[in-house]
């Protein structure tokens, strides 16, 4: 719950203690007389021009996001977005991120997103300032405002800081506006160096992990050996008594220590851990029978999508696939910094959501949401819900504990792999019949998933939460619509059949602690539909892209197919012993980027080895604002799948999680790398932004999948990939 | 040096005594076995671990290219994938049997005991087969052999012959009518395929076995594998169970993980067929015999003291506490984070100190990609000087023994390997 | 007190001889380069230069440095005038989160300096030590890369 006027009022409140200049402004002519239609992107929940776009008296331009970097190059491309538009160097701007006190609510920085709606606000935001401020110019020369040169932030040599001086952009933003000539355009679409690299490789404090107050302590929480244990016995006194130990902390199951010195935390804690006993109750699944138990679990059935009249009968091709809980593994585990002073708290975190977490915290602690902030500090990259929340919790926690003491929370590397909620193990069958002609004539598809959203949202989300001698009950999990979707997510195909039908089964009942992991259901939904594509156009005797544009209708979609197929040398590749090659295509949610994969493995039969040769990927992200922003991130979806794809599970017994460190649960390593990776891109100036960030993951494992069959005579769906299956697969 | 007097004048005499070369044939294909014979084979050649000689390291299987470094130089194993030009494409089975009863190759050269021939003689006629079967339908690779590069004499092939008159017995394995199937069974794989006394016995200054004491400790690429028999320096004594899920999995709750030479020997175990593995363990329990009342109280007082932790002064009791005590004093948990208590570990107890100090400096690795315990290296994190402390301080309190004599010189050879 | 050479200037620190240097650059002397990652040596996060070589910082003790030199990120450059290794990743635009790259640029920095031009599987191999989870090892790679063809 977050009343709007309280955030406004916190807004507003910063500014004038700030001192920057405000009055009210009445609407020009120009824009004058509300049009019609709904404000795009964010702007529609946050219209007010100046909650985006300040000029400063000093000539500063401050552009303030809800949005948050968590490494996919957002800062820049937003940098660049209003740079454009203001007609200024990008080096003038300073961008502000996801802060309670100072941004819009945009909610979380989540499913790629931030250039669609917060891209599209500041892009819009930006280009109505620019029309504000050349109607001031306008009026204080007198020369009609058609006749005016905008350049380097000045309207015919007018700073914009003269033009507002005592004046603010404070009015609604309208539906439509006049932006600048794609072909004009100077800073968007071209390639900035990211604003935030030269800092970070430098050793700047720009992680929350660098945060440093005056008098911060270092905690460390005690997590819970497996699931739901109770606190039994804790002996605390020993511990206590270790130097530079402050307090021990603990209400209920929830128990931490606080130190002045980072490591006296860390060994005081290790004692503190030896001198707790818990009641352990979690009894989760056997691991190798998740697949058979997922379709058992009471479930919510929903036919998401139908056209035409699926049948059953003889002569179908099927196929199960299986994707095991995977981990976000963030290579900083979560950290976070909180400050309870004059009944004010106010947490530094690397969630992806101030807001969401704002409120949580705020129900947790029974604060008031208005003297709860949360400011966003980079975090390692997180992939989705992690930790990060988590520890802000706990940090929340332990600083209302000591009042006036900023407590600096760091989980260990065995927290982070333990506690950090998954994304959830999923089973797909498919089922399909080509016609004589060559054309899929019935695609049935249907997956069990449980949820891929546990977001916070309620307290309930939060794990210290469910810690406290009170605790907060998770809430029920619900399931993310279409055509987002969660589990479901890009469950329905792009491509065009005859008849189709797709089911989705959400599950309810977690074993594990599961949440959103980067691209939701998308990663294995699109590694199911692309086998089994393969595996129709196998039946048609068909080349598999060649099979894949004939159903394709959306030529943006036929275009990065071709793109990324020519690249590849699809056409002329010959196929030589123990190689393959594979192909994987999607639009993401079939709403955002579009990304084909083609790619080309080896495989060494009897060690099951995998060695990825080539992969070439095209992408189409509509309007391109930093070209390599987005090379980077499908470059970096890319290695990343291969990892997901080629190495992990989440290892676990009968009670407790057993992939605790990097030990046990291998990630990709140098040696593993795919030898070349290129990414072309499909640029469409003037088309709208399209989220980019998570639209390589399920194409690669498509490819590599298809790839590994080629080159085996094999079909293995069940992720990950290893060699013990490939060897399993193959035989002697 | 009187040995290698009397093996030049042999020589000189027996320089005629190669074998018959046999005639090249057209490589089988995979239709012409039984795929339950080549799956067979799969599981014998997983025992006798051949991909580990003769793979190199991210190199493909079976195509050669891997250095064994032995006192006499450095060996390259041979491709033998079905490639008919640089591999052993040609070779009938007659050939390859011959190879792994006599030692001699398709040519009629005598081949190095390097490759452990003095075991594989011990096979029988179906496990040869079966193995042919399988080694004869990987995949071709065509990769010329490297040449070996040994010292002089031993890089005069001919002069093998005369290792073999003297040290070579082509014996086949005999059972035991006394012991059960499963110890015999044990006894035919450790004896033959897995031909563990190439690490875990001693050996001559020509390389061959010293035949009065089997499984007494030997060597192996600068590790020291340990004595299989009575006198066993495990602190806690092993039993087949024990043993069993040690070779299958390369842990067990009570005995350090499988490191250097062992790690790929119970990788490849793990595929081999349960049973074989057992009998292995059980062979290996009887062969070290029940242990004797004081080696049990040793195992008692090395259990507690797992348990309590470590104590003690010094500069190398400071090493320890800084950087092993986080991990080792706080026992093996399911996940890692915590490690074996030192005082259940082999390398302390063994006679050299060669094990202990690789293990220092290169750290655990789980296999390549696959989940498994890790430990980091501390070959540039601590001096030579720390080292040694270190090793004397663990060699004493967790050891329980008296000072290696040979930590310079092990030392000095890991850093020399390492440039 | 136990006196360290941190990046050519002696500290004296009042901490316990335990302590991982780790703890001792961020905690006591507020150096950022060196991260928190695992604690177990297993990710590299935490790689600086003892003596020219590359070391997991968070499990080596600062009993065991005295009297060596440890370089840090802040040792081969600042923002004003970076070193030639982060110059190359900065020109290669290689990072995302960037929270493994101070590892990667150190653990590069000591490849460097022994192998002034090392093969592309020479850097593959050096660099398997340190993790990177964005998925940003290609522009790593040539980052390293760039880094040596510069004098």
């Amino acid at each position: 719950m977050n009343p709007r006027g309280a955030q406004g009022m916190n807004r507003r409140g910063f500014i004038a203690r700030s001192g920057a200049l405000v009055v009210s402004f009445s609407l020009l002519p120009r824009l004058a007389g509300a049009q019609a239609g709904k404000l795009p992107g964010s702007l529609s929940k946050e219209p007010m021009l100046d909650a985006w776009i300040r000029v400063g008296a000093d000539g500063r331009i401050t552009v303030f996001t809800g949005k948050a970097e968590l490494g996919q190059g957002i800062k820049t491309a937003l940098v660049q977005v209003a740079a454009e538009e203001l007609v200024v160097e990008p080096s003038r701007i300073e961008l502000v991120t996801a802060d309670t006190a100072r941004t819009p609510d945009e909610q979380y920085t989540a499913g790629s997103q931030s250039m669609q709606e917060s891209g599209t606000a500041i892009l819009h935001a930006a280009a109505q300032a620019r029309v504000l401020l050349a109607e001031l110019a306008a009026k204080r020369l007198g020369i009609p405002a058609e006749q005016l040169s905008i350049r380097d932030g000045a309207v015919n040599r007018v700073a914009y800081s003269e033009l507002v001086a005592g004046q603010e952009l404070h009015v609604r933003a309208q539906p439509q506006s006049p932006l600048r000539d794609p072909a004009a355009r100077t800073v968007m679409g071209k390639p900035l160096a990211r604003v935030d690299i030269p800092a970070k490789l430098t050793g700047q404090p720009v992680y929350v992990q660098d945060l440093r107050l005056p008098g911060m302590v270092h905690a460390r929480v005690l997590r819970p050996p497996s699931y739901g244990a109770r606190l039994k016995v804790l002996d605390s006194a020993a511990a206590a008594a270790m130097p530079g130990v402050l307090k021990v902390v603990r209400d209920g199951s929830f128990v931490a220590l606080v130190a002045e010195r980072e490591y006296q935390a860390v060994t005081a804690a290790r004692a503190l851990a030896a001198a707790a006993q818990w009641d352990e109750q979690a009894k989760l699944p056997d691991s190798k029978e998740i697949y058979a138990l997922l379709p058992k679990l009471p479930s919510q059935n929903t036919v998401i999508h139908e056209n035409g009249k699926s049948a059953t009968g003889a002569g179908m091709i099927e196929a199960e696939y299986r994707r095991p809980y995977q981990m976000h593994a963030s290579i900083g585990p979560s950290c976070a910094v909180a400050l309870y002073r004059d009944e004010a708290l106010t947490v530094w975190t690397h969630g992806q959501g101030v807001y969401p977490l704002r409120g949580a915290i705020a129900e947790m602690t029974g604060l008031p949401a208005e003297r709860v902030r949360c400011i966003h500090m980079e975090g390692a990259g997180c992939y989705g819900h992690n930790g990060a929340d988590d520890a802000a919790a706990d940090a929340a926690l332990l600083a209302r504990a000591l009042p006036g003491r900023a407590v600096r929370v760091q989980w260990m590397r065995e927290d982070e792999h333990s506690w950090e909620p998954y994304g959830p193990a999923m089973l797909s069958k498919a089922r399909g019949r080509v016609s004589a002609d060559g054309t899929v004539e019935d695609f049935q598809y249907e997956l069990w998933s449980n949820t891929h959203s546990t977001r916070p949202g309620p307290a309930g989300s939060l794990a210290a939460a469910w810690q406290l001698e009170k605790p907060f009950a998770p809430p029920p999990p619900r399931p993310i619509p279409q055509p987002t979707g969660g589990g479901d997510r890009n469950a329905i195909p792009l491509y065009k059949f005859a008849n189709s039908r797709v089911v989705h089964h959400f599950v309810s009942e977690m074993p594990l602690r599961v949440s959103a992991l980067r691209a939701l259901g998308a990663y294995m939904n699109i590694f199911s539909i692309e086998s089994f594509m393969d595996e129709l156009a196998a039946a048609a005797r068909a080349d598999p892209v060649e099979f894949r544009l004939r159903h394709l209708q959306d030529p943006r979609a036929q275009a990065v197919v071709r793109t990324a197929a020519e690249r590849f040398g699809w056409q002329a590749w010959k196929k030589q012993p123990g190689r393959g090659r594979g192909f994987g295509f999607a639009r993401y949610k079939n709403l955002a980027a579009y990304t084909a994969v083609a790619c080309e493995v080896e495989v060494d039969r009897d060690s099951g080895r995998v060695r990825v040769r080539r992969v070439v990927a095209a992408n189409d992200s509509g309007d391109i604002v930093n070209p390599d922003g987005i090379v980077n991130q499908i470059e970096g979806g890319i290695v990343q799948s291969t990892s997901w794809t080629l190495h992990e599970a989440v290892a676990f017994d009968r009670q407790r999680i057993t992939s605790r460190d990097w030990g046990g649960y291998p990630i990709l390593r140098f040696p593993d790398l795919p030898e070349s990776v290129e990414v072309h891109l499909v640029n469409r100036p003037g088309q709208p932004f399209l989220g980019t960030g998570e639209a390589a993951q399920g194409p690669t494992a498509g490819a590599l999948g298809n790839a590994i069959a080629d080159a085996t005579g094999t079909r293995l769906r069940e992720l990950p990939l290893t060699p013990a299956r490939i060897r399993q697969a193959l035989g002697a | 040096m009187r040995p290698l007097a009397l093996i030049a004048v042999a020589a000189a005499m027996c320089s005629a005594c190669a074998a018959e070369p046999l005639a090249p044939v057209a490589a089988p294909t995979r239709a012409s076995f039984d795929p339950s014979l080549i799956a067979k084979g799969a599981q014998l050649a997983a025992i006798g671990n051949c991909r580990v000689c003769h793979t190199a390291e991210g190199g493909k299987s079976f195509a050669g290219g891997r250095p064994i470094e032995t006192p006499f130089g450095t060996f390259y194993g041979t491709n033998i994938t079905p490639d008919p030009d640089t591999g052993i494409g040609g070779w009938s089975e007659q050939a390859f049997v011959r190879a792994l009863r006599e030692g001699i190759d398709r040519d009629g050269r005598h081949l190095y005991p390097a490759f452990p021939y003095e075991y594989y003689t011990r096979l029988t006629d179906e496990d040869i087969h079966a193995l042919y079967a399988y080694i004869a339908t990987r995949e071709a690779v065509h990769a010329q052999n490297r040449p070996h590069e040994l010292r002089a004499p031993f890089n005069i092939r001919a002069l093998v012959a005369t290792w073999k008159a003297i040290y070579f017995e082509r014996a086949p394995f005999r059972p035991d009518p006394a012991r059960d199937a499963q110890w015999n069974r044990g006894a035919y794989l450790v004896n033959g395929l897995g031909h563990c006394g190439a690490c875990h016995t001693p050996r001559g200054a020509l390389g061959a076995e010293k035949k009065d004491r089997p499984f007494s400790g030997g060597i192996a690429e600068g590790w020291h594998g340990p004595a299989l028999d009575a006198r066993s320096p495990a602190p806690v004594p092993w039993t087949a169970e024990q043993l069993f899920k040690y070779l299958r999995t390369g842990l067990d709750d009570v005995h350090a993980i499988a490191a250097g030479p062992m790690d790929p020997v119970v990788r490849n175990l793990a595929r081999a067929p349960e049973e074989d593995v057992r009998a292995m363990a059980a062979y290996l329990e009887a062969l070290a015999g029940p242990p004797s009342a004081e080696r049990r109280k040793k195992a008692d007082a090395a259990l507690a003291q797992a348990k309590a932790g470590s104590r003690a002064n010094g500069r190398g009791a400071e090493i320890y506490a800084g950087t092993c005590a986080a991990c080792h004093d706080r026992g093996r948990e399911a996940g890692s984070g915590g490690a074996l208590p030192l005082g259940l570990g082999t390398a302390m107890t063994i006679p050299t100190s060669s094990n202990l100090l690789r293990i220092t400096l290169e750290g655990i690795a789980p296999p390549e990609g696959q989940p498994g315990r890790a430990m980091p290296g501390f070959a540039d994190a601590l001096t030579d000087g720390q080292v040694k402390d270190l090793a004397a301080y663990i060699r004493s309190e967790f050891g329980r023994a008296p000072a290696w004599p040979d930590v310079e010189q092990e030392l000095r050879k890991i850093r020399e390997e390492r440039k | 007190m136990i006196s360290l050479d941190v990046n050519g200037k002696t500290q004296e620190l009042d901490a316990d001889p335990a302590t991982p240097l780790l703890y001792v650059l961020r905690d006591y002397l507020q150096l950022n380069g060196a991260k928190f990652g695992c604690g177990l040596g297993q990710c590299g996060a935490c790689t600086v230069l003892v003596d020219g070589r590359a070391v997991f910082s968070c499990v080596t003790p600062i009993s065991t440095l005295a009297g060596r030199r440890i370089t840090t990120l802040e040792g081969l450059g600042t923002p004003e005038k970076p070193g030639r290794v982060q110059r190359a990743f900065i020109a290669e635009q290689a990072a995302q989160c960037g929270y493994c790259i101070p590892g990667m640029i150190m653990q590069a920095q000591a490849l460097l300096e022994r192998t002034p031009h090392p093969t592309s599987g020479e850097i593959r191999k050096h660099m398997s030590g340190n993790l990177c989870r964005c998925g940003t090892h290609m522009r790593i790679l040539r980052a390293v890369e760039r880094a040596a063809r510069e004098p």
